[in-house]
């Protein structure tokens, strides 16, 4: 796999430089399948490029040599992936990943210039014939990370460390809470949005904020494992890995985690390509599909709370239990969701009201 | 809010200034040398990285927080030979060197991602700190401590003694401290020197006082925080120190606020835009009351050129 990283020339030299990231165009011709991976961040970012970059190894692994992946490293979100896209189409790659929501302008525009070639743009909303949209249900993590709380939680008090009030994030604080006053109606979960996906420094200050007033166990949905180091630092009950298994950075607390692995989704789009069977649609698949896949418990969890987590976590992927099954109150307590009913798709994307028991 | 919570907050605010605090000092004496470096922030990230990497490698903070002063004293060198040696645009090259630094950390620290070290405690014995006011005067890390000895260190020697007065003599007017003997490069050959290497001991507070780790950016921009405040500051150390511990309180309170689960009726965007509006408050404050002249270094930004 070539791994091509433009920091290692662009930063050093200068940040607008235009240079040719990957040599001349090469005609498509018979042979391997080209895939391309546009990316924004490093690949040891250790969260979300990390989790990509695992995918495509995935890739080589289940398909060997009949494929060759060059994967695209830091191209920040704005006219220069226009560019990185256009010359990966050149190349003869034949499905381009874009894998973060801020490529989505770009890759609709250089979609229509390339209508051989088959886009899939992660955490996107706009398709068109040859671009297909993918996401994973890791709200459906949060209701186990909530059960694992509402056991655990001794002060009843949850510190929720958000980025933005973006429907993504609130629906993961309401599956959350929900889970969580499931077990233990008292809990209540206050939340910290920062209106940053990457400062940790302010993360870490948050987690402090929160515990300082009675949190003992934290979750966040930014990017990095600083609030859990803070938790491990104090000692409270613990928190969450968020997009990878952070049990590293805090031993102790680390509860569990929620993982993202998109392998299934490639290999999917991979085989549907080959036997020319792949057409642009949305791909929102959870835990049952192993795209969100719950990370290994502590070892000073109860075996009990371990078994109860694992009830919601199999009720998911059977079908049998709805993170958001009415009914359900906002925290202005208006009624929501009827008994028995449940939150469509559309209703998920279009969440602006957070639950009962939330403090935001 | 309860008055338990003081404390805490007292230490967390402390926590957040220090940083920008060192760092904004450092840019304090380099702009009183007539120089404006805008690569604050990426030699902030250049100092993180080091530290993180010799901490995390010799388990000595100590040593992190030489090297890391050392490392973006050499970088900050890089902007000096450009800009002093060879008259190079300060703006443009500044803006270069935050360039710069943000791609080497990020290069170099990529070796050091996801790997966890300790927080650089106290030097004091815990016994010291265990009463709640106690902490206050004992619970901190030395880079604490540092912070606070450099704001009056850098008072003392812009005031007090006869190599600031030269400083600020060459930053004033370059043309007259040449004639009459002083070597205006040379000055500001030191003085980015300086600079550079307190925005590097100001990076290593990230890693080794706030979130022990490296990320990526993981300064999130507090270098420019730093570079606004020495304007804000007047170009003075004691009021440097009382602007970055008032960016500290409005963005820890802003905190503590949104974590006690209310936010007193007030909406969270208010809470996030306070320290905006601080910012515009203190600077009325500020023009009202100055008579007339601008308290910028007469120099500053302007290339040295005598022989024109």
């Amino acid at each position: 796999m070539a791994i091509f990283t433009r920091r290692s020339v662009l930063k050093i030299g200068g940040a607008s430089l235009a240079l040719p990231l990957l040599g001349q165009a090469v005609l498509a011709q018979d042979g391997p399948l080209k895939i391309g991976f546009v990316n924004v961040g490093p690949k040891d970012d250790n969260g979300w490029t990390f989790g990509h970059w695992t995918g495509a190894k995935a890739l080589e692994a289940e398909f060997g040599d009949k494929i060759e992946i060059t994967f695209v490293e830091t191209v920040p979100e704005g006219p220069d992936c226009e560019r990185v896209l256009r010359e990966l189409a050149q190349q003869g790659n034949k499905i381009i990943f874009a894998t973060s929501f801020g490529f989505g302008d770009y890759v609709i525009k250089v979609a229509r210039e390339f209508p051989d070639v088959i886009f899939e743009h992660a955490t996107g909303y706009q398709r068109s014939d040859n671009v297909g949209t993918y996401n994973a249900r890791f709200h459906e993590g949060r209701a186990v990370m909530g059960t694992l709380a509402g056991h655990l939680s001794k002060t009843n008090t949850i510190g929720y460390i958000g980025s933005f009030p973006i429907p993504e994030v609130v629906m993961g604080i309401n599956a959350f809470t929900l889970a969580a006053r499931k077990i233990n109606p008292d809990i209540k979960v206050n939340v910290v949005m920062l209106s940053s996906w990457h400062d940790p420094a302010k993360e870490a200050d948050a987690a402090r904020a929160l515990i300082d007033q009675g949190a003992d166990i934290l979750v966040q949905h930014t990017d990095g494992p600083a609030a859990l180091q803070v938790a491990e630092e104090r000692g409270i009950v613990g928190g969450f890995g968020q997009g990878a298994d952070m049990s590293a950075f805090a031993p102790k607390s680390h509860l569990s985690a929620i993982i993202d692995v998109w392998a299934p989704h490639y290999i999917q789009v991979v085989n549907d390509v080959m036997a020319g069977t792949w057409v642009s649609d949305d791909s929102w698949p959870g835990i049952a599909a192993g795209e969100v896949v719950i990370g290994p418990y502590n070892e000073k969890i109860p075996a009990d709370v371990v078994a109860a987590a694992e009830a919601v976590k199999n009720g998911i992927v059977d079908g049998t239990l709805n993170p958001f099954t009415g009914p359900i109150v906002d925290n202005a307590g208006t009624e929501r969701v009827a008994a028995g009913a449940v939150v469509d798709d559309a209703g998920l994307w279009a969440m602006d009201w957070y639950v009962e028991g939330v403090n935001a | 809010m309860n008055m338990d919570l003081v404390v805490p907050i007292i230490i967390t605010l402390i926590g957040a200034s220090t940083p920008i605090l060192i760092a904004a000092l450092g840019e304090l004496v380099v702009e009183k040398s007539g120089v404006l470096n805008l690569g604050v922030e990426g030699m902030m990230l250049i100092g993180a990285v080091v530290a993180f990497a010799v901490t995390y490698t010799t388990g000595n903070p100590w040593l992190g927080i030489l090297l890391a002063a050392a490392a973006s004293a050499a970088a900050s060198m890089i902007f000096a030979f450009l800009t002093l040696s060879l008259s190079a645009n300060q703006v443009a090259t500044g803006l270069a060197l935050t360039i710069f630094g943000t791609g080497f950390s990020a290069l170099f620290g990529q070796a050091y991602t996801g790997k966890p070290i300790s927080i650089f405690r106290s030097i004091f014995p815990e016994a010291l700190a265990t009463h709640p006011l106690w902490r206050l005067v004992f619970g901190h890390s030395p880079l604490v401590y540092f912070s606070l000895l450099l704001v009056v260190a850098v008072w003392w020697f812009l005031k007090k003694t006869r190599a600031g007065l030269i400083l600020r003599a060459v930053g004033e007017n370059d043309l007259s401290a040449h004639s009459i003997g002083y070597s205006v490069i040379g000055v500001r050959y030191a003085a980015v020197a300086f600079g550079g290497a307190m925005a590097g001991i100001g990076g290593s507070c990230f890693p080794l006082l706030l979130t022990p780790q490296w990320a990526e950016r993981l300064t999130a921009g507090r270098g420019w925080i730093a570079l606004a405040l020495v304007v804000f500051a007047a170009w003075r150390p004691f009021r440097l120190f009382g602007g970055a511990y008032l960016f500290g309180l409005v963005m820890t309170i802003e905190l503590y606020t949104k974590a006690s689960g209310g936010t007193g009726g007030v909406p969270s965007e208010f809470w996030a835009a306070l320290p905006y509006l601080a910012t515009i408050a203190v600077l009325v404050l500020i023009s009202l009351r100055r008579s007339g002249h601008s308290a910028a270094p007469a120099c500053l930004g302007k290339p040295f050129l005598p022989t024109n």
